[in-house]
């Protein structure tokens, strides 16, 4: 038979198939779905659970295609002809001269710093392989990672401190070796070095000094890092009549007013979810988007831990403008309108009105008064946020759970004003030397106050300090290439004020400055080098740096210090040093707590224009979940992540409810149009009041409410990086910006009209689905999720019958006669995952997993090895029941179906429970993921990884095989790790205990969702989960006995409530 | 530079120590045993475990110049892998380049079977595990 005879005859099959079927109901009853085409079960999701990867996945005809394979032959055979056949080429072993200290080839030393991304700073330990930093985790040592309050008797408690971080420091080891990275200090496009920078600054403040620094302005973003307030204190005294302006698109200036207008001044507020038994949350996506997220994470999973003597979860409420991901965890969610949310407040607030479960919710939280927290979300405005505040005050919140303390930024200023008059004076002329120091203000500045070309001619001379030569960089005179904050020295306080010194791990890659290195020229001090700037302000401030402590009057801080951190005493200001930037903090230097009182009565706020016209929205403006608000758009790891909710890469879409995408467009699901393949959706343009348009796809999203429209931050950039750009030189995703306006950030409306046009989506929702392909009636058990009520009346669980095999049962427990016998496992929480997807990023970054770009993706090949599922529950897609996340990393199975059909043996099966991937051996059949039924496997379809970038040589990680085309890879429960504690404690005789060995997606999990380790050892962490009564295998009826195991998601509805 | 000051400080053979220590550039020795790049080897563990020097490099005492005595092929390191009673010895005796690389009779197999439950060496099926060298 020849191929095409065999492709008809298959389709026909299947067509016969699908007609037998279209009598019934189309899976009715369904209750766990990932995708809108998946609940109507229509023909393209058939096409997806038949075929992992989509018919005519490779066209011969599609002239791409072609190209690609003969340049790839090209290269092929360039490499083959040549160099006689030796067995190997030979290598060398270059010995160091002078070695650094403590440094052993081959292993690898950890440092302590934080990663000062936006706001807040993460406390970070980097791993760094000879002199070059390849890993970022979290610091465990550090107070705000101190480990989670969990019930005593729970098995899933971690004893040590959190590792976590979120996608942004994760993925911030590639901006670090991207090579698009601006490497020169330039003057209008030409190569100049420092000094002329010096001598040119020099100059224009000589100019300057008559008026006493009339006509400087600084622009930089809000900074919280305590050298360089000092230094700009210094300089404002030195240049009395210059100005000092912030700004950045994501601020919080809304918070600030609302805490001017409750508690008449700004704050910072922080939170213990650990001690909250009940939560609302009025828009607040704590779980993602707060300064602290990562600490709420822990704490609020904390409290959501079921076991023998702690049968009492917490209760989530959630009122929102647009589904997410705390939206997900919540017991209740309601998605409402933008100009509902005031109303639904201010009836939380009164007790009563506003929909039937305002009371019932109230009421709740009145039994839990003192153990509870309201929060309201960024970008809601002051009015909501003084609402929230007044609540947490009349539940007696505050000093228990809520707490408020000084600002972290050293000048806290409202940042729309302060670019407000940065813009006045630009307009009148009365800036002659603008410095702005990082940030992109060209490209994210609101349409309204937008600092374009017109506006910046106006000051003479520019300057500009930042990583890329973005679009700010081309219209500004100067450019000086920043360095990155794992080259730099400098400081940053976390989401509660801890300080943490910044230590660089290698030496600027291009030489570049820190900002202040910047500012030190500005006050005259042209040779000061970076490490210099901190250390004297630290010898002068290293008391002032530390907080009074625990019981001094104004109570103790938020964060207890560690015990033992007895550092204060350290009279030696040079033992001091080196403690404290080896130990990655400053002890005792979070913001001492405050009292303030919370006002009662709030103003109702200036009534808002609701959009009435047809064709009129209200809008929702978030930032990007992966790219947040532009900054990281050239970093291909996070434009390729797929978001939590929507799941798209390399895009940002406009999301929509299923009943509007059908009144605007006409349109049911997200790209069933095409049979197969691509993901084509229409797009719609979104025109303010001023008329400026922007083009965006939309997007349906089960759960978002009507005639309410969500666009995304971030993308439509003009810069022209790689990654940035995209493979057509057309800007990535719309520019949202440029329908922002100043005096509407968040919330807004516009008018919504139809176009004809059509946009390629790549998403990966619907990719490797673990249905059923012959689409029996049964729908697969994949996600569990019940209330509390039902787990605890519900008797002891069904029995765990083993199916029968034919497979002989490996002998994990006798092995060797003396030696340690292990057998890994893992066990992940359903309970606990919050959809964050830090899991697949750390996971890309620890084992060198390659980016495949948008046209890939849309294919099905993306390469993450652990993928994070979304599923959406109920039959109504306009209302889920509930959004459940579901990460997903090879369950190497005991009965693996991937390794009896390997014609080589490439993979196989450890006699301590690992399934194998022998990248050597493997051939590309590609039947091992054929046969898997959790499509865990990835195929290096071309050649993905980069191998010729010298910069990329640098940052992947050593332990690790950097895989070419046609080899078949998959997680390996990052045996690189297991592999170096063994060996090491095999060295020095004695077993590995639960906890040394931990994989990546582990470490850097906010909420421990994920536990591995050594299922032969009945105490460890992993035994006594998998022991618990939640716990279930994921496809178990198909008898592959995973090790990766799951544990079933509790909900913990109010009675009262529906 | 602290021995080769004073011990054959003429020696042609050793005029690329003085010159790397007089510009301060490294040797760039060539590998004698280099193994392919997808096989991940620990040469700690081998030590520590009581695998002597001689038993996969050879005599190297009797060497003019280094060379490699074995075939390092996958086939030569699963002889050890797969008994390695055979090839295992006292702790003390790891440089003792007379050892024979070989236990034969079967007292000294006997022997060699204490030596690893005694060094606690992991069983068979885990040393012949792919992912203990490929990963």
């Amino acid at each position: 038979m020849s191929d095409s005879d065999r492709h008809i005859n298959f389709k026909l099959m299947r067509d016969h198939i699908l007609a037998m079927q279209d009598g019934k109901d189309s899976r009715a009853g369904k209750q766990y779905w990932r995708s809108l085409e998946e609940l109507a079960d229509s023909p393209a999701f058939q096409e997806f659970v038949a075929r992992e990867y989509p018919q005519q996945a490779e066209e011969w005809h599609d002239p791409i295609e072609r190209r690609t394979f003969i340049k790839l032959m090209g290269a092929s055979l360039a490499l083959a002809g040549l160099s006689g056949c030796v067995f190997q080429p030979a290598e060398k072993i270059v010995p160091y001269i002078k070695q650094p200290e403590e440094e052993v080839p081959g292993k690898a030393l950890f440092f302590a710093t934080a990663a000062p991304l936006f706001g807040a700073a993460t406390p970070v330990l980097v791993r760094s392989n000879e002199g070059r930093p390849t890993k970022i985790e979290g610091n465990p040592d550090h107070p705000n990672n101190r480990p989670g309050d969990f019930p005593v008797d729970d098995p899933g408690r971690d004893p040590r401190g959190s590792s976590a971080t979120d996608i942004f420091t994760q993925a911030s080891i590639l901006s670090l070796y991207d090579p698009d990275r601006s490497q020169t200090l330039t003057f209008r496009e030409d190569i100049r070095t420092w000094t002329s920078f010096v001598g040119a600054i020099r100059t224009a403040l000589d100019e300057q000094r008559p008026k006493q620094g009339g006509g400087i302005r600084f622009l930089t973003q809000p900074i919280t890092s305590p050298t360089v307030g000092s230094q700009m204190k210094e300089l404002l005294q030195a240049w009395p009549q210059a100005k000092w302006h912030q700004y950045e698109p994501a601020n919080r200036d809304n918070v600030r007013a609302g805490a001017v207008m409750a508690l008449g001044q700004p704050v910072n507020t922080t939170y213990r979810f650990d001690l909250a038994d009940r939560i609302l949350s009025l828009d607040c996506d704590f779980l993602s988007c707060l300064p602290g997220s990562l600490r709420y994470a822990r704490d609020f999973a904390a409290k959501r831990r079921v076991t023998e003597e702690n049968k009492e979860m917490s209760r989530l409420y959630v009122v929102e403008t647009t589904p997410s991901n705390t939206g997900a965890k919540a017991d209740h969610q309601w998605c409402v309108k933008p100009s509902e949310l005031e109303g639904i407040a201010r009836a939380l607030l009164a007790g009563s009105g506003g929909p039937d479960w305002v009371s019932a919710i109230a009421r709740d939280l009145q039994q839990h008064k003192g153990a509870s927290i309201v929060i309201a979300g960024d970008q809601q405005s002051p009015v909501i946020h003084a609402l929230a505040h007044a609540m947490n005050s009349a539940l007696g919140n505050v000093g228990k759970t809520v707490f408020y303390s000084d600002p972290l930024e050293v000048n806290s200023v409202d940042q729309r004003q302060s670019l407000q008059e940065l813009v006045n004076d630009l307009d009148s002329g009365h800036v002659e030397l603008l410095v702005i120091v990082g940030g992109n203000p060209v490209y994210d500045t609101p349409s309204d106050l937008k600092l374009d070309f017109e506006r910046l001619k106006k000051a003479k001379l520019r300057v500009n300090l930042s990583q890329y030569k973005d679009e700010t960089s081309q219209l500004c005179h100067w450019h000086v290439n920043e360095a990155h904050y794992l080259e730099s020295w400098g400081d940053a306080r976390s989401y509660d004020g801890t300080v943490t010194i910044l230590q660089p791990l290698i030496q600027p890659l291009y030489d570049g400055k820190t900002v202040s290195e910047l500012l030190a020229v500005f006050s005259g001090q042209y040779d000061r080098k970076p490490l210099e700037i901190v250390k004297t302000y630290w010898q002068a401030n290293r008391n002032q740096g530390q907080t009074a402590g625990a019981g001094a009057g104004a109570g103790q801080a938020v964060t207890p210090p560690p015990a033992g951190t007895g550092n204060v005493a350290a009279a030696d200001f040079e033992s001091w040093w080196r403690q404290t930037i080896h130990d990655g903090f400053v002890p005792n230097s979070a913001s001492p707590v405050k009292t303030l009182a919370a006002r009662t009565d709030v103003p109702a706020s200036a009534p808002t224009t609701v959009a009435t016209a047809a064709g009129s929205f209200e809008v929702v403006i978030r930032t990007d979940p992966s790219i947040y608000d532009g900054r990281f758009a050239n970093n291909g790891w996070l434009q390729e992540l797929p978001k939590p909710l929507t799941k798209v890469t390399w895009d940002n879409v406009a999301v929509v409810s299923p009943n509007s995408a059908f009144q605007i467009a006409g349109v049911r699901d997200n790209g069933g149009s095409t049979i197969g393949r691509e993901h084509y959706v229409p797009k719609v343009d979104l025109v303010d009041q001023r008329g400026n348009t922007v083009r965006a796809p939309i997007w349906i999203m089960p759960g978002q409410p009507d005639n309410v429209i969500t666009i995304y931050l971030g993308f439509g950039r003009s810069y022209k990086g790689h990654v940035a750009m995209g493979a057509t030189d057309e800007p990535v995703g719309y520019n949202a910006y440029a329908i922002r306006t100043s005096y509407e950030p968040w919330f807004t409306s516009l008018q919504v009209k139809k176009t004809t046009e059509q946009h390629l989506l790549a998403t990966t929702q619907l990719h490797f689905n673990m249905e059923d392909p012959n689409f029996s009636k049964e729908e697969r058990d994949i996600v569990r999720s019940k209330t509390v009520d039902e787990f605890h009346r519900e008797e002891k669980h069904e029995e765990k019958h083993e199916e029968p095999s034919m497979y002989e049962p490996y002998p994990y427990k006798e092995q060797a006669e003396n030696a340690p016998n292990y057998a890994w496992g893992m066990a992940i929480d359903l309970n606990n995952c919050v959809g964050c997807n830090a899991c697949t990023i750390a996971c890309q970054a620890e084992n060198n997993i390659p980016i495949v770009g948008k046209d890939q993706v849309a294919r099905s090949r993306e390469m993450h090895w652990i993928r994070v599922d979304t599923y959406f529950r109920g039959m109504d897609p306009a209302k889920p029941e509930g959004t459940n996340f579901m990460p997903v990393p090879c369950m190497h199975c005991e009965n693996a179906p991937c390794e009896p059909v390997c014609p080589v043996h490439a993979t196989v099966h450890s006699a301590e429970g690992l399934n194998d991937m022998v990248y050597n051996r493997c051939v590309g059949t590609k039947y091992c993921s054929n046969n898997c039924p959790y499509k865990v496997r990835r195929f290096n379809f071309f050649l993905y990884n980069d191998w010729d970038t010298q910069q990329y040589q640098l940052m992947r990680n050593p332990e690790v095989t950097v895989r070419s085309r046609g080899v078949m890879e998959k997680c390996t429960y990052c045996v690189q790790r297991i592999q170096a504690v063994k060996i090491q404690t095999e060295i020095e005789g004695r077993r590995a205990q639960d906890g040394e060995i931990v994989t990546a997606c582990q470490a850097v999990c906010p909420t421990e969702a994920i536990v591995f380790g050594d299922v032969n050892d009945p105490n460890s962490r992993v035994s006594k989960l998998k022991q618990n009564e939640r716990n279930y295998s994921l496809l178990g009826e198909l008898n592959t006995r995973p090790r990766t195991t799951y544990l079933g998601q509790l909900k913990n509805p109010n009675p009262e409530i529906k | 530079m602290n021995c080769h000051k004073q011990i054959w400080a003429d020696s042609p053979y050793l005029e690329p120590v003085r010159a790397s220590f007089r510009t301060g550039k490294p040797i760039e020795w060539i590998r004698v045993h280099d193994l392919p790049d997808y096989a991940y080897f620990n040469h700690s563990i081998h030590v520590n475990k009581g695998v002597g020097c001689s038993t996969c490099h050879g005599r190297v005492d009797e060497m003019p110049i280094a060379y490699q005595s074995s075939s390092l092929q996958m086939e030569w390191c699963l002889e050890c892998h797969r008994n390695p009673e055979r090839f295992v010895r006292e702790k003390g005796k790891v440089f003792d380049m007379n050892w024979r690389p070989e236990n034969k009779s079967a007292t000294e197999i006997e022997y060699g079977r204490s030596l690893l439950v005694k060094y606690r060496i992991q069983g068979k099926q885990v040393l012949t595990s792919c992912s203990t060298c490929h990963r």
